[in-house]
């Protein structure tokens, strides 16, 4: 695939200078080729156009067959549920800790765990949370010890139960710190401070300000976001594969199921619901579009309403608890993980294993080495890569003086707002058909498309704040722009450059359904590996892959805030 | 609405280690504009900010502030009444013109009277009429004059102001600080104004205190 890329790139770019005229243009090739390329793979097959398995003439054939499936209305309602109910959720959840914290003394507290919560890959903090939550989970045995004395697991509740409430919990958990991190980044802008004192001034407590003053613009800057964790949460697979009900599961799984089905032929009915479920995606974004003017219109009234009240104290506990919870049961489930991967015999309900063995360590290891360095070279090289497309493309923003407009950000979204099961199962038909599936440049182009927009969003703002009279007086002194980047901008970025770099990382390291899909199930990664072992019934082994997995991202953050605090920042090196 | 004086009993401010205002006491009495003048920079703001119970992190500051007979130095800011007017005063900018204003307006006006007291609000900002305006596309002045009255419309028992005509041409200003100073006499609100200007002090007629230079902060210490 790579010579039309290239032709594309080249032909698209209105270049005049050799670098880094042509990176913009190459980065929305890069993101745009695979999914309009992924989504004609879904869309023919769907139709019966395959010639490979034999499908020659467009048909209806898939979509009837699909209708026919008994279990279809069930897996429908079931992605709808828990993805439009997790969004909600999440969305309340993250606004409440932020209009009853932010600026408060527990607010430094809370966001420095926000970071390490959002690098946290999707498996392994549905795997801590499930040793939380199961009925043999650990607040059972908690519970167990403490009041009800239950000797065996209560039946009271189910390990993947059959609302999905679990897996609403797992995307929560997953979501708010997203949410509240993009939150923080849209705030200055959204509303300065000297806003929020000007209503307090009118008399209004800081909650009530906040929703009436603050919560208005700042939704605006926060919408692009919100329809991402939507379309994330209605087509997610590995947290499903985790925490969702088997019997049937959401859409999401109905189509990985049917694409790994032995018989080819359910690759049709695959097809078609894998472009049902874009379709269920586009149609919830439209819907929360217009739900979002409609509450809007009736909301209103109720800003100029002169109601100034807002309960004080006991409000912002009521408003803050959920979030706190659910921090405080990721950081749990995350706990778990380790203490399960050195738990020796551990019977329900002991709150605590009764001796630790690295038994599993050391029966895992042979097989953790090999998914442990994939997934550590894939991340690398997708976080550098997408490092180098980012820095071009915003030079090339200053340069020329143009910075991304709205529809250029909503480009760069677009990959996190098309399900990923379903231009990928595309991308799988056609990689497939080239022959090119499990092929090792293919697979890291596909994280990139996801890690990219992650390190753009976090680099961008960053770089555009860059006070330019440096580079204006190195320029002025004879420096050339590249020399300038070299030993200007990067040096004084070298802090937002790292963690860009680590968040780029994290994402990859989480990447599940790319990794299953455009590397053909040959290339294992920790995200595959944890995933596959969430049905052996092996809680040791299992506490050990999703740790592994989770301690990767976590390094990385470590590693870049280390490191970036030996480099210059503003201000400093005076002298 | 009649109110009783302000007073500042020993009310001192310090940034970090260094004292900017050295313990300041001061009785306004309603409808009497007091003036706080000194160079800027010097604290005049950060003042203003304890009286409103909004100082920054870093400053720190003290003493007693008596409205109408009761001690509100640690009282929440949104329930010590006092209305902050600031230099380049903006208005929200997701509510038009009329809605900033019935924002002000407390919940007990309601339906129709509520309306009735933003439109009278909008007339006396020279604004009749236009309450559906966006109110980014205000001039200057006209920005000042709807402030004042969002200010005023939430019934404050004191008024704090802030160089609130600085940003203003000499002309508008001039006629700006007439209507504000003219509504603290009519209301018999008491006031204190901060500014750098010999002659607001004097249009203001009330006891003017000097806010001496700080002493220059010794050059290194600034960033702690």
């Amino acid at each position: 695939m790579a010579p039309p890329l290239r032709q594309l790139g080249v032909r698209v770019a209105a270049w005049r200078r050799p670098w880094p005229g042509p990176i913009p243009a190459l980065t929305l090739a890069l993101l745009l080729v695979p999914i309009l390329a992924g989504l004609s793979g879904m869309v023919l097959p769907a139709f019966g156009w395959l010639p490979a398995l034999g499908g020659k003439a467009l048909s209806l054939e898939p979509w009837r067959q699909l209708a026919a499936q008994p279990e279809l209305p069930r897996a429908l309602r079931l992605s709808l549920t828990t993805g439009i109910g997790a969004t909600a959720l999440s969305l309340v959840i993250a606004l409440g800790l932020v209009a009853a914290l932010h600026g408060r003394r527990p607010w430094p507290a809370v966001e420095r765990v926000l970071a390490p919560l959002m690098a946290l890959p999707h498996a392994a903090a549905a795997v801590g949370l499930a040793f939380l939550l199961a009925p043999s989970g650990w607040l059972a045995r908690l519970a167990a010890a403490a009041i009800t004395g239950w000797s065996v697991p209560p039946e009271l509740w189910t390990d993947r139960d059959p609302q999905g409430l679990a897996l609403v919990a797992g995307l929560v958990a997953k979501e708010v710190p997203y949410l509240l991190l993009m939150i923080l980044a849209a705030l200055p802008q959204a509303a300065p401070a000297h806003r929020l004192t000007a209503a307090r001034m009118l008399g209004y407590g800081p909650v009530a300000a906040w929703l009436k003053i603050v919560l208005p613009p700042l939704y605006g800057q926060i919408r692009l976001p919100i329809y991402a964790v939507l379309a994330y949460s209605l087509s997610v697979v590995d947290m499903a594969a985790v925490l969702a009900p088997a019997t049937p599961p959401p859409l999401a799984l109905l189509v990985v199921r049917w694409l790994n089905d032995p018989d080819l032929t359910r690759h049709f009915v695959a097809a078609a619901a894998a472009s049902l479920q874009a379709l269920v995606v586009a149609a919830a974004i439209l819907a929360w579009a217009l739900g979002e003017r409609i509450l809007a219109r009736w909301l209103r009234p109720l800003l100029i309403d002169g109601r100034r009240r807002d309960g004080g104290t006991a409000t912002r506990a009521i408003l803050a608890a959920p979030g706190l919870m659910i921090i405080a049961a990721a950081t749990a489930g995350l706990a778990l993980l380790a203490v399960w991967s050195v738990a020796g015999p551990w019977r329900f309900p002991a709150p605590l294993p009764a001796t630790l063995s690295l038994d599993a360590w050391s029966r895992s290891l042979p097989r953790l080495v090999l998914p442990a360095l994939n997934t550590l070279g894939l991340g690398l090289a997708a976080a550098l890569l997408s490092l180098i497309l980012v820095i071009g493309c915003l030079e090339n923003e200053q340069r020329r003086h143009r910075i991304l407009t709205r529809r250029g950000l909503w480009l760069l979204y677009l990959p996190l707002l098309i399900p990923q099961v379903s231009f990928l199962f595309g991308i799988e038909i056609l990689a497939v058909a080239a022959g090119i599936d499990g092929n090792i440049p293919a697979l890291l182009w596909g994280h990139v498309l996801f890690v990219l927009p992650y390190v753009f969003l976090s680099l961008g703002d960053s770089y555009r704040a860059l006070d330019p009279r440096h580079a204006q007086s190195a320029l002025s002194l004879g420096a050339s722009p590249r020399r300038v980047l070299w030993r200007i901008k990067l040096p004084l970025l070298a802090r937002p450059v790292m963690i860009a770099a680590a968040i780029g990382f994290s994402v990859s390291v989480a990447l599940y359904v790319p990794t299953l899909f455009i590397g053909g199930g040959r290339v294992a990664t920790l995200a595959t590996e944890t995933v596959a072992l969430v049905a052996s019934a092996d809680r040791r082994l299992l506490a050990v892959h999703a740790l592994a997995q989770a301690a990767m991202p976590l390094l990385a953050y470590g590693l870049a805030l280390a490191l970036s605090a030996r480099a210059p920042r503003r201000g400093e090196g005076k002298a | 609405m009649s109110a009783g004086a302000l007073e500042l009993h020993e009310v001192w401010l310090a940034l970090g280690p260094h004292q900017l205002l050295p313990p300041l006491s001061l009785r306004i009495a309603p409808g009497t504009i007091a003036t706080v003048m000194g160079p800027s920079g010097c604290g005049k703001s950060s003042l203003l900010a304890y009286l409103c119970g909004v100082l920054e992190p870093g400053f720190r500051a003290g003493g007693r502030v008596v409205l109408d007979g009761s001690d509100i130095a640690t009282t929440a800011p949104e329930r010590r009444r006092l209305g902050l007017l600031l230099q380049d005063e903006k208005l929200f900018p997701h509510l038009s013109v009329g809605e900033n204003l019935a924002f002000a307006l407390p919940a007990r006006h309601r339906g129709r009277e509520r309306r009735r007291l933003v439109e009278a609000a909008l007339g006396e900002a020279g604004l009749a009429g236009h309450g559906d305006r966006d109110s980014v596309t205000l001039s200057g002045g006209q920005r000042a004059r709807v402030a004042l009255m969002r200010t005023l419309l939430a019934e404050p028992l004191a008024l704090l102001l802030d160089e609130p005509f600085a940003g203003l041409d000499q002309p508008l200003k001039h006629q700006f600080r007439q209507v504000i100073f003219h509504k603290i006499r009519t209301l018999g609100l008491p006031a204190l104004l901060v500014t750098h200007n010999l002659d607001d002090a004097t249009a203001a007629a009330g006891p003017v205190v000097r806010w001496a230079e700080p002493p220059p902060a010794p050059l290194g210490e600034v960033e702690s």
